[in-house]
């Protein structure tokens, strides 16, 4: 039945074996089989998915204060937090569909800022598409017919483990297309997952993070025809660049990777926009399209889902006491950064991983990872299930285009963050 | 429990009843002959002078995907333009909306406020259906309902390369149906978003697709073929080649041909009806393209009116769209291949009353509008939001009822373009029977929802009322009443109760064998697994809001 039998042989055969869904990256592979022993294993999965499926739920009583309660009193405490504040900031937000439409019902009842907790990257690829738009493709596509991948400033495999096995290394395809060449320009990290199966190794043009603006200005300067009064750019030759340009333009369908989350350099959003226009220039007379890669934690699928729900994606807040109620939206005033100082309450939100709040002042609800450990107890705790192991849910790629169902793969007595948030909500009504 | 609903005015044309006054019954949601004496009559509402009507639906509107959360993504500008009216749009009045980009909820809402019960998102890629029924599920009040759009697929162009024999289209066709929950089958630009990823910029009907070797004329006469045979009966709705290009009414009219006999919907007909007479070389063709449809009684066709204003166009044709993009407006668009299954282009525009084209495009939708004798074949939209938000309905309306309000609008353009329009010529007005025929009872009928769209016994109890005035903008904005499934929602004009609708879908019998050959290109060519493609129905329905409707199809006919 499945795709690749050579993954079964490795498990005991009496043990019962789970196509799964895995959230633990941006690729959502739902090729894994995952066994519902006493002991869960993966086969098919990365280190990543590992990890995710492996993990235990040692955490499992709400508590205050650190001291364990019954889920009610947590709750209740919770709600009187929300009930009393003017300003909350929802933050981390790192759930699925399904519980970003609970939060968003929460923010709408409480006048809430909401801000996930990668925003930091998204915003750069959102301000750059806000401004100019983009022309992007999909991991079919990219399967089936890149014959050039150029990653700018990432070597990918560390966000996306499997990229380059699943959608690079694949001996099927549907255009009977020539393995495709790898190009890294500026990456930093294990350009070695470029080497293709059979030996070719990747090109990879050296470069700092922060000299990635004006090498693509360079390109940009170059893909416009115009002669640059220079013989090299930031250390890197003009040859060298001239070679990459040439490369892109002789594709037949060249992919462009690149990814917010490690372009960490002021203004990242302008070096963004330099990819997406030499990708639009290109265009004109042959196919080059821009793959994104994102920082995971959910941010796909909640800032879809608030863009269906509010208009708008995050760093939006709603505005109870304005003009009958409404959403309004702004990538600097809302991040979490600023609102830390201004908000009166923090509902914090992770259920994929046991990530912690940042520290504030304001009253803290944390609800999410059962494995979360804190350095500073927060007034309010509610461990929930995490979505794709404890319970089913819904989730976007990293391309927005594809939306997967995660499953429930072990029994678990811990509500979900939607019960627990429409708990809360009915105590506010 | 028996609602009356006395003495409204019924404009029914599926039941022929031009302005008949009589009461209306309602029970459990649906209408029922006068009950005996002796049952109680527990509400009555009074409708003396009102006009009643079905509830509306939307053949054609781009409520639901990725499109068009990508252009609230894009466009977050737009979210504030509802606050204020647009000073470029003098033609519109201030109940003309021009927010291009509502929310789910806002959409629900503003459908219901002006008395639609339903709307049908036309262009579901079968890989993103999941998100248009997440967002479907997220709009309340309205029911809903997608087309799947096929024929830019690989694996359809595979089959049809092959020569694969139209029993395993038709297979692949109501799979995809069953497995996207889809009412209806959609193609777009035929061939031509696929080759615009061979790097095609341009397909002509009887143009070769580059890798495929097969026409858009071999796409349009399989899929309509398999729609036949399925007995499915929402024709295939086609969004023609040439997309917005001067000279596609050639196009269009060889697409009419090509249909041989078969149903067939063209959409936004408008956008396919332009010649290239004229010192700009851009024309109008409604003439020839209203002629095609008075004499092809296979054919339909929805018109897609632009009205003045911001917008954004959304659409699958990312060959046709990385095109207009060079005329975005603000300057910014995303255009994407999508999954091996097709592709899309938002492109943000913004249609001025005085630029020559826009002007004539405005006044050719109205000529088409004027110009198809039988309004049970041509359908009032905007293709929302691509011509513009479908809250300017009333507007368009008017200028359907109103020669003087639409030939004082027509004295406002472009003078270019008002030379080269025979609008004023046309002294034809809509009458309200023929508006329900249009916005009701046709659309009901040509999806196959045989239970809306009309007010006779056994229908569901969708109805509009409106207060009968002589501004057709004000009355249609603004409904004294609206009835969802029997219960009040809407009380002058603003929503008094949220309620969540139903999700219709076609499920015609197919051969399950199908599903091996898929198994096997899923598992070497896709990303996904073919069991994560299709979409369970507890899927809609798991919050306790949606529901399916099976909608009841003709016989299989292969």
């Amino acid at each position: 039945m499945w795709q690749n039998p050579t993954a079964m042989n490795i498990l005991d055969d009496s043990v019962q074996l789970i196509s799964a869904t895995c959230p633990a990256c941006g690729l959502l592979c739902d090729d894994l089989l995952v066994s519902n022993s006493t002991r869960i294993s993966v086969k098919n999965g990365c280190q990543k998915s590992q990890i995710f499926f492996t993990q235990a739920a040692s955490n499992t009583s709400p508590s205050m204060f650190g001291v364990d309660c019954d889920l009610d009193l947590a709750v209740k405490a919770a709600a009187k937090i929300l009930h009393v504040s003017n300003h909350p900031l929802f933050a981390g937000l790192g759930t699925e569909v399904q519980g970003m439409r609970s939060v968003m019902a929460l923010a709408e009842k409480t006048g809430a800022t909401l801000d996930h907790m990668h925003s930091e990257s998204t915003v750069r690829n959102t301000l750059a598409m806000q401004n100019s738009g983009w022309q992007t493709t999909t991991l079919t596509e990219v399967k089936n017919r890149a014959d050039l991948i150029v990653a700018i400033g990432t070597d990918i495999v560390t966000s996306h483990p499997r990229f380059f096995e699943k959608l690079v290394w694949n001996a099927d395809n549907l255009f009977n297309k020539t393995t495709p060449e790898v190009i890294f320009l500026g990456a930093t990290g294990n350009t070695s997952a470029g080497i293709s199966p059979d030996g070719h190794t990747p090109t990879v043009v050296a470069a700092e993070t922060q000299d990635l603006p004006a090498i693509m200005s360079a390109l940009n300067a170059m893909a416009h025809n115009k002669k640059l009064d220079a013989h090299e750019i930031a250390g890197v030759r003009l040859t060298e660049l001239k070679a990459v340009l040439e490369k892109i333009k002789a594709a037949k369908y060249a992919v462009i990777v690149w990814s917010a989350g490690c372009l960490k350099i002021t203004h990242a959003e302008l070096t963004v926009q330099s990819i997406t226009q030499l990708i639009a220039t290109l265009n004109e007379n042959t196919r080059v399209t821009g793959l994104p890669l994102n920082s995971g934690d959910g941010d796909s699928s909640i800032n879809n889902t608030s863009a269906w729900l509010s208009g708008y994606p995050t760093r939006n807040r709603f505005n109870v006491h304005q003009r009958g109620g409404e959403f309004s939206y702004d990538t600097y005033h809302f991040s979490t950064q600023q609102q830390l100082n201004n908000c009166d309450a923090l509902l914090w939100i992770s259920t994929f991983n046991a990530y912690t709040p940042p520290s504030g002042v304001a009253p803290t609800i944390v609800i999410g990872h059962p494995d979360m450990q804190f350095t500073q107890a927060p007034d309010v705790f509610i461990p929930v299930g995490i979505p794709g192991l404890d319970h089913a849910g819904t989730m976007f790629r990293m391309d927005s285009s594809v939306a997967l169902p995660l499953k429930s793969l072990r029994k678990q007595a811990l509500p979900t963050l939607s019960d627990v948030l429409r708990q809360i909500e009915t105590l506010l009504a | 429990m028996i609602t009356q609903l006395k003495n409204g005015k019924l404009y029914d044309p599926t039941n022929g009843k031009d302005g008949v006054v009589q009461d209306i019954y309602i029970r459990g949601g649906r209408i029922i002959a006068k009950p005996s004496s002796t049952e109680e009559i527990s509400h009555t509402v009074d409708l003396s002078g009102k006009v009643v009507m079905a509830g509306a639906i939307d053949m054609h509107s781009h409520i639901g995907g990725g499109k068009i959360n990508i252009a609230r993504m894009m466009l977050p500008e737009f979210q504030e333009s509802r606050r204020y009216s647009e000073p470029e749009a003098h033609i519109c009045s201030p109940n003309c909306s021009h927010h291009a980009t509502p929310s789910t909820t806002e959409t629900g809402f503003r459908y219901i406020e002006m008395g639609y019960t339903a709307a049908f998102e036309p262009a579901m890629m079968p890989i993103n259906a999941r998100q248009a029924h997440l967002e479907m599920a997220d709009t309340p009040m309205i029911d809903k309902g997608g087309y799947a759009m096929l024929g830019n697929d690989d694996y359809f162009l595979r089959l049809l390369a092959a020569g694969k024999d139209q029993k395993a289209i038709n297979d692949y066709v109501a799979w995809t149906l069953h497995a996207t929950q889809a009412i209806g089958i959609k193609v777009v630009n035929a061939g031509g978003i696929s080759a615009f990823k061979f790097n095609q910029r341009k397909l002509d009907l009887d143009e070769a697709h580059s890798y495929y070797q097969v026409s858009a004329r071999d796409i349009l006469k399989s899929l309509s073929r398999a729609v036949y045979d399925l007995g499915i009966a929402k024709p295939l709705h086609v969004h023609c080649n040439n997309l917005g290009a001067a000279g596609n009414f050639e196009t269009t009219l060889k697409t009419i041909e090509a249909a041989d006999g078969l149903p067939m919907h063209l959409t936004h007909i408008q956008f396919h009806s332009y010649g290239t007479e004229g010192d700009r070389k851009f024309s109008s063709a409604a003439a020839e393209i209203a002629q095609a449809i008075n004499n092809h009684k296979n054919i339909s066709a929805d018109v897609g009116q632009i009205l003045f204003g911001q917008t954004v166009t959304a659409s699958g044709d990312s060959m046709m769209q990385q095109i207009n993009a060079k005329h975005a407006n603000p300057k910014k668009s995303v255009i994407m291949d999508i999954e091996c299954d097709a592709g899309c282009g938002v492109v943000p525009f913004k249609y001025r009353d005085q630029n020559f084209v826009n002007a004539l495009q405005w006044a050719i939708g109205l000529e088409i509008f004027l110009s198809v004798n039988d309004p049970w074949r041509i359908f009032l939209t905007t293709d929302h939001p691509n011509g513009a938000p479908f809250t300017s309905y009333p507007h368009l309306i008017r200028l359907l009822m109103d020669k003087s309000f639409r030939n004082e609008a027509f004295a406002k353009l472009n003078l270019d373009a008002q030379a080269m329009s025979n609008l004023k010529s046309l002294a034809r007005e809509y009458s309200l029977y023929e508006i329900a025929i249009m916005t009701r009872a046709g659309p009901a009928k040509l999806i196959g929802m045989h239970d809306r769209g009309h007010l006779g016994v056994g229908a569901g109890a969708d109805i509009a009322v409106y207060n009968e005035q002589e501004d057709r903008e004000v009355m249609f904005s603004k409904p004294a009443y609206v009835f969802k499934d029997g219960e009040m929602v809407v009380q002058a004009g603003k929503v008094v109760k949220v309620t969540w609708g139903a999700t219709y879908t076609a499920k015609p019998e197919f051969d399950i064998g199908v599903e091996q050959d898929l198994k096997q290109y899923f598992d070497r060519y896709h990303t996904i697994q073919l069991a994560n493609f299709k979409i369970d129905a507890t899927e809609i329905s798991q919050d306790g809001r949606g529901r399916i409707i099976v909608s009841k199809q003709h016989p299989i006919r292969s």
